[in-house]
């Protein structure tokens, strides 16, 4: 036993306390970053998504585009009014319907509906938009984001639960083209 | 007197510090940096201090609830006393910190003091510069009101471009499916905990940089760094004739500045006192206008200004490359010429930069690209362009208000400024090509052809026609008029 091999002695185990804390500190890292990623993975499973009523049928008139405003699903009791979101529902004939969301397609500002122009128009970029929600000037490269509607005892349902923006509504049009 | 020093004595032996600060107090600086132009720095660090101690003060108060926090800040404004005044202080402090760290990089820039050795010293106040804005962004944030809302709608609709990602990067942003409750408590924890942890850290090692390497002597035209010379160089103007000690011969005038930047910031606060909060945060209270605190509002111009197929590219492209740029610049130009004096290049890229946000916040302030949206029923059409007139041109103006024509075009300066005005349309546009702009669009405008009468068209067509100056014929087609000189077959 000489000294040389009492220090590689430590210094091998050394080594292997900092292996052994490198493995700790991945098993500590693992819940870390899945808490973390919570909000994209375990939520997702369930799907923040679902079908919401607007109301009864008789609140939208024939051929006019009406403010509504529903209650997210998914909810915190700390969320306040910001869990409220509100639409535009243009109710074309029957029950043939429109339903838009509020955030322009730029930047997510909330449009407002002018009946006398026949425009949704955006207040941060001058984005504008027609009464079919298609693009009619400014800097929205798209239409006004859509939510699906269906209609059961006479109310007015729309799946809704996530802010729309126009990453996300192109990546769920790429996954599964057009079903409701 | 004999007590301070016995205590001093005493904690001195078991710190063993008092050496090495008297050192560092001492160090020797080359003279000419004993100026006004050196100043900045600190004052950034003694403006932080204010942040970190108003900051702390804030939280005593503040509730981070979606629900609550809006009302909190109420409270703070108007029941507690000189809760505005804290308030207050930490907007201004907020603002002023930003002015005097961009100071503080334009002049180390001109000075070229990010040369050789100085190059992480750069780095490390490029990573602070970002820390500060971000900073501005998330405290935008916890002012929970209408602006902070759609503030954060405009960030997640940025980050959702960002491809395949994107999607995720919102839920990972928002802390859910929806700006809510849980956004707010991250961006608390960001603006509370995160970034002030990394701000802390990284102002440490730039000054001990700044210590280890010295300060930037007063660059002189035509004394050139090299990589191979510039530490005996700079040894000889700190340790010759040429040093003096930092204190007291130079701290004097950081120490004045912080002062009077302090200063700046009590009188901002009491005679402007805080920044809002503005409306509630309610999604639902739709008339508003969303716009981003001061030193966003140049990006606010640039988003409506870009055209829209290039706007994706650029928001996700061009950050990346200024900050690469920025990282860049030492090991590109890490020795050579450090007065701006021989820089123009320089000179006239800080100038370029300092006009372009300029102009572009100016923008902002009126905001030309939104329509004007009262101007339909809140601004009415100049009398003397309705003295006599007939019926029909009459009928038209009519049309012109009640269809919001008056939101995007201005006439006599008052209205929309989103479309050209139209006090000298007529002499623009023929008859034809008026109807065909009203009913199709183009040029950026909504085509009208869906929502006009005929009748209603021809109205407004005539009263566009009347608005040209008196001396001014309006415009015609020559061919039409040929074509109706023949007679019809």
């Amino acid at each position: 036993m000489t000294g040389t091999d009492g220090l590689s002695r430590r210094v091998f185990l050394a080594r292997l306390g900092i292996g052994f804390n490198a493995i700790v500190a991945m098993l500590l890292g693992v819940p870390i970053v899945r808490y973390i990623l919570s909000p994209i993975t375990r939520e997702r499973r369930s799907g923040y998504e679902s079908w919401l009523s607007l109301g009864s049928l008789d609140q939208f008139p024939q051929g006019q585009t009406r403010f509504a405003t529903y209650r997210n699903p998914v909810v915190n009791a700390w969320d306040g009014e910001t869990a409220t979101i509100a639409c535009w529902v243009r109710r074309l004939a029957g029950e043939k319907f429109q339903v838009f969301a509020i955030n322009c397609a730029h930047l997510g500002c909330p449009v407002r509906w002018f009946p006398q122009s026949n425009l949704f128009m955006c207040p941060c970029h001058g984005g504008a938009y027609y009464a079919d929600g298609s693009r009619a000037s400014g800097p929205p490269e798209r239409g006004l984001f859509e939510y699906p509607y269906k209609i059961e005892a006479g109310n007015l349902f729309i799946r809704a639960g996530e802010i729309p923006t126009p990453g996300r509504v192109a990546a769920v049009a790429a996954e599964k083209p057009s079903c409701a | 007197m004999r007590l301070i020093e016995r205590v001093s004595d005493w904690l001195d032996q078991r710190l063993q510090l008092a050496t090495s600060i008297r050192a560092t107090m001492a160090h020797p600086v080359p003279r000419e940096t004993a100026s006004w132009f050196y100043v900045f720095g600190s004052a950034a660090l003694t403006v932080f201090v204010l942040q970190i101690v108003t900051g702390i003060l804030l939280a005593l108060v503040y509730v981070p609830s979606a629900g609550e926090a809006w009302s909190s800040l109420q409270i703070l404004n108007h029941d507690v006393s000189l809760g505005w005044f804290i308030r207050a202080l930490h907007g201004w402090g907020s603002n002023f910190m930003i002015a005097i760290v961009l100071i503080h990089m334009v002049q180390v820039f001109l000075f070229g003091a990010y040369k050789y050795p100085r190059e992480l010293t750069w780095i490390v106040g490029v990573l602070l510069l970002l820390m500060t804005l971000g900073m501005a962004f998330t405290g935008q944030v916890l002012r929970f009101d209408q602006d902070a809302y759609w503030g954060l709608g405009i960030g997640v609709s940025i980050a959702s471009r960002v491809p395949v990602m994107g999607p995720w990067l919102v839920n990972l942003l928002l802390g859910g499916p929806i700006i809510a409750g849980a956004t707010l408590s991250r961006f608390f924890a960001l603006h509370v905990f995160v970034v002030p942890g990394l701000l802390i850290a990284f102002v440490v090692v730039h000054l001990i940089l700044v210590l280890a390497l010295g300060i930037n002597e007063w660059p002189m035209p035509g004394r050139v760094v090299r990589r191979a010379t510039y530490m005996e160089e700079y040894h000889r103007l700190t340790h010759g004739g040429d040093g003096i000690p930092f204190v007291p011969a130079a701290v004097w005038k950081d120490i004045f500045f912080s002062g009077f930047i302090l200063l700046s910031i009590v009188a901002c606060a009491t005679i402007l006192g805080p920044f809002g909060p503005g409306g509630a945060p309610d999604p639902t209270i739709i008339q508003t206008a969303p716009r981003p605190d001061y030193f966003f509002l140049w990006l606010y111009a640039v988003l409506s200004l870009l055209p829209p197929s290039l706007e994706t590219p650029a928001l996700l492209i061009v950050p990346g490359i200024v900050l690469l740029v920025l990282l860049a610049l030492p090991f590109v130009s890490g020795e050579g010429e450090k007065s701006w004096r021989r820089r123009p290049i320089a000179v006239l890229t800080i100038l370029l930069l300092a006009v372009a946000l300029g102009s572009f916040t100016n923008l902002s302030g009126h905001a030309p690209w939104s329509p004007a949206m009262d101007a339909w029923s809140g601004e009415p059409i100049p009398a003397h362009y309705l003295k006599e007139r007939t019926a029909l041109e009459r009928q038209g103006a009519l049309v012109f208000q009640v269809k919001q024509c008056h939101n995007c075009h201005a006439l006599d300066e008052h209205g929309g400024h989103r479309g050209p005005t139209l006090d000298a349309v007529a002499v623009r546009l023929t008859h034809d090509q008026l109807i065909r702009q009203v009913i199709q669009g183009g040029g950026n405008m909504p085509a009208y052809g869906k929502n006009l009468s005929p009748a209603e068209t021809t109205a407004l067509v005539a009263f566009l026609e009347t608005l040209h100056p008196a001396g001014q014929a309006p415009a015609r087609d020559a061919s039409q008029a040929v074509a109706s000189s023949f007679p019809q077959p």
